[in-house]
């Protein structure tokens, strides 16, 4: 063996090193939140867990159902705000723009990815919370509040692969619809957005994810009460907002329902990725 | 609230991640803790009575026994003083074992605690807190907690003002919601609907933007941005603390076991001095007397 090729061997296993430590810290994170987070849950029965719907840790009620439908409720917001807007502006960017307004627009809407979600939600108290109080009545910190501002940080994701599924299609699609004299927006309505279909899929669960996995912007504009949200203008508490409330001063089976809360966001999560993964595989075919 | 009731910010903050990780076991650190800062002390033993000072419990009065506890060591860089969590039960127990020589109690002793000598060090005040602009000046303990129950969910029920109530509260395991909890809810609970904000801070932005707010906070963090409710017809002023007219005050207390220990009975005139008084206060608490 040349000394070229000792070099290159041992190259190659430090980085498989360094590459398996990434995945290995995937591994211990996975293992340590299932080891605190699921004893309580077998303990007390997994049932008063996912559908009770008192949370007095105090008095050892750990009903999470309130911030499991308060993380769907205003995923679910955030999707219905920010979805037909990013859809809007993939579809402009890549059929309707010049290519020197792409220029601009595409920049722009990549630097709202690079905006601290912390900035995000002192925008959401100063501006949008009181324009809900004085206008639509509640206390402002609701449910519509955050699902304005999960709209608008999920944005970039959503639109970044669209615009990627719209360009990976044929331009003969395109092109042969114009030759048939559809005008732009036939095709794109008739034929480009049911092409790209597989890849919008992608792109709207990619960005529920960022939307459920969101915790700072929340937590200060959500209002946090462990209830199951009754209108839009009721305030809420997501799963990501309960462990960080609440971990400063948790201890004993208060701590482990936070890692038990973990558990079931980490599950949520799991199932998101898949069906994502499973989305853009097929559009490969 | 004039300038020296400033909460200092960060001696709470900083040792909040701190608190966390010694709560995390509750009692068993607590024990290992204390068994861990005895051999530390034995070791290292650089007191004249031969052992560190082990001041255990509460954890509202955690962050600002450290303080005090670090102010003291600059003074008498002979001493070692160790102070730890666990709650206000537990550091009570730890006095009457001997595990700590002062334990810290954030609640009056039970009537079976009675054979313990308890010294009140500070107390902290409650204030119940609505927007400047809400007309309502006093409200009645049971309002209070009718309001916090979600029994009333409306200004009108209370007699002054129009409009729905938007209750802050703060959320599980906070010392202050504890206090709050036991003083006024008792066996009651505060209703599921109610806002949760992470801290006295936060609360009071709350509730200084939202007409129809209600909200508590530590009197001392009290500003003008909010309005501090009278409570019964008796005004959260020092007068009325000092006379103990005012409902919502706990003490914090030192508990020791019999004669307290020299270097412990040190520890406790230091705190009660003019000095440690004034540390106190500078804390955002109210002096001991």
């Amino acid at each position: 063996m040349t000394r070229l090729e000792r070099n290159d061997r041992i190259i190659r296993l430090a980085l498989l090193l360094v590459a398996f430590s990434a995945v290995s810290i995937l591994i211990v994170i996975t293992a340590f939140i299932f080891s605190e987070g699921t004893p309580i849950m077998f303990r007390h029965g997994p049932g008063r867990f996912l559908l009770g719907l008192d949370w007095y840790p105090s008095e050892k009620l750990f009903g999470l159902l309130p911030m499991i439908v308060g993380s769907f409720s205003v995923t679910a917001g955030a999707l219905l705000v920010g979805v037909p807007t990013s859809l809007a502006c993939a579809v402009v960017l890549t059929q309707f723009a010049s290519k020197r307004t792409a220029r601009v627009l595409k920049p722009v809407i990549e630097l709202l990815a690079g905006i601290p979600s912390v900035v995000y939600g002192f925008i959401g108290i100063v501006v949008i919370v009181p324009f809900i109080r004085d206008n639509l009545g509640g206390p402002g910190l609701s449910v519509l509040a955050a699902a304005i501002v999960l709209g608008i940080m999920i944005l970039p994701t959503v639109i970044s692969i669209s615009v990627d599924a719209f360009q990976a299609l044929p331009p003969s699609y395109r092109e042969g619809s114009i030759a048939l004299g559809a005008t732009v927006w036939q095709t794109v309505r008739m034929v480009l957005l049911p092409a790209a279909r597989s890849g919008i899929v992608a792109a709207v669960i990619l960005g529920m994810g960022r939307a459920i996995g969101e915790t700072m912007a929340v937590i200060m504009i959500a209002g946090n009460a462990a209830a199951v949200p009754t209108s839009p203008l009721a305030p809420v508490r997501t799963l990501t907002s309960n462990i960080a409330l609440e971990m400063g001063y948790a201890s004993g089976e208060h701590r482990e329902a936070l890692f038990a809360t973990g558990v079931i966001l980490f599950v949520i999560i799991m199932i998101l990725n898949t069906l994502a993964n499973r989305a853009s595989a097929r559009r490969k075919v | 609230m004039s300038s020296p009731r400033q909460r200092n910010a960060q001696v709470p903050s900083a040792s909040r991640r701190l608190r966390f990780l010694r709560r995390s076991g509750g009692a068993d650190v607590l024990l290992i803790a204390v068994l861990g800062g005895a051999l530390l002390a034995s070791g290292c033993s650089r007191g004249a009575s031969g052992g560190g000072l082990t001041v255990a419990g509460s954890t509202s009065i955690q962050p600002f026994a450290d303080h005090w506890a670090e102010i003291y060591q600059k003074l008498h860089p002979d001493l070692v003083v160790n102070v730890q969590g666990g709650g206000s039960s537990a550091g009570i127990q730890a006095a009457r074992s001997g595990a700590a020589q002062i334990g810290m109690s954030s609640r009056e002793l039970k009537p079976d605690e009675k054979d313990l000598t308890a010294f009140v060090v500070a107390r902290d005040g409650l204030a119940v807190i609505v927007h400047p602009a809400n007309p309502l000046d006093d409200i009645g303990l049971d309002g209070v907690r009718a309001v916090f129950a979600g029994r009333i969910g409306s200004w009108d029920e209370l007699g002054r003002g129009s409009g729905r109530i938007t209750v802050v509260t703060r959320e599980e395991g906070s010392g202050t919601r504890g206090a709050f909890q036991e003083m006024v809810m008792r066996k009651g609970r505060i209703a599921r609907e109610a806002i949760v904000e992470d801290s006295n801070g936060t609360v009071r932005a709350i509730v200084a933007q939202d007409p129809h707010a209600i909200g508590y906070i530590s009197l001392g963090l009290v500003d003008p941005t909010v309005k501090a409710l009278a409570l019964d017809g008796v005004d959260a002023s020092d007068a009325n603390i000092l006379a103990g007219r005012y409902a919502l005050v706990r003490p914090f207390l030192f508990v020791t076991s019999g004669t307290p220990r020299p270097d412990a009975q040190a520890f406790l005139d230091f705190i009660l001095s003019d000095d440690g008084q004034e540390l106190v206060e500078s804390g955002g608490l109210l002096r001991a007397r």
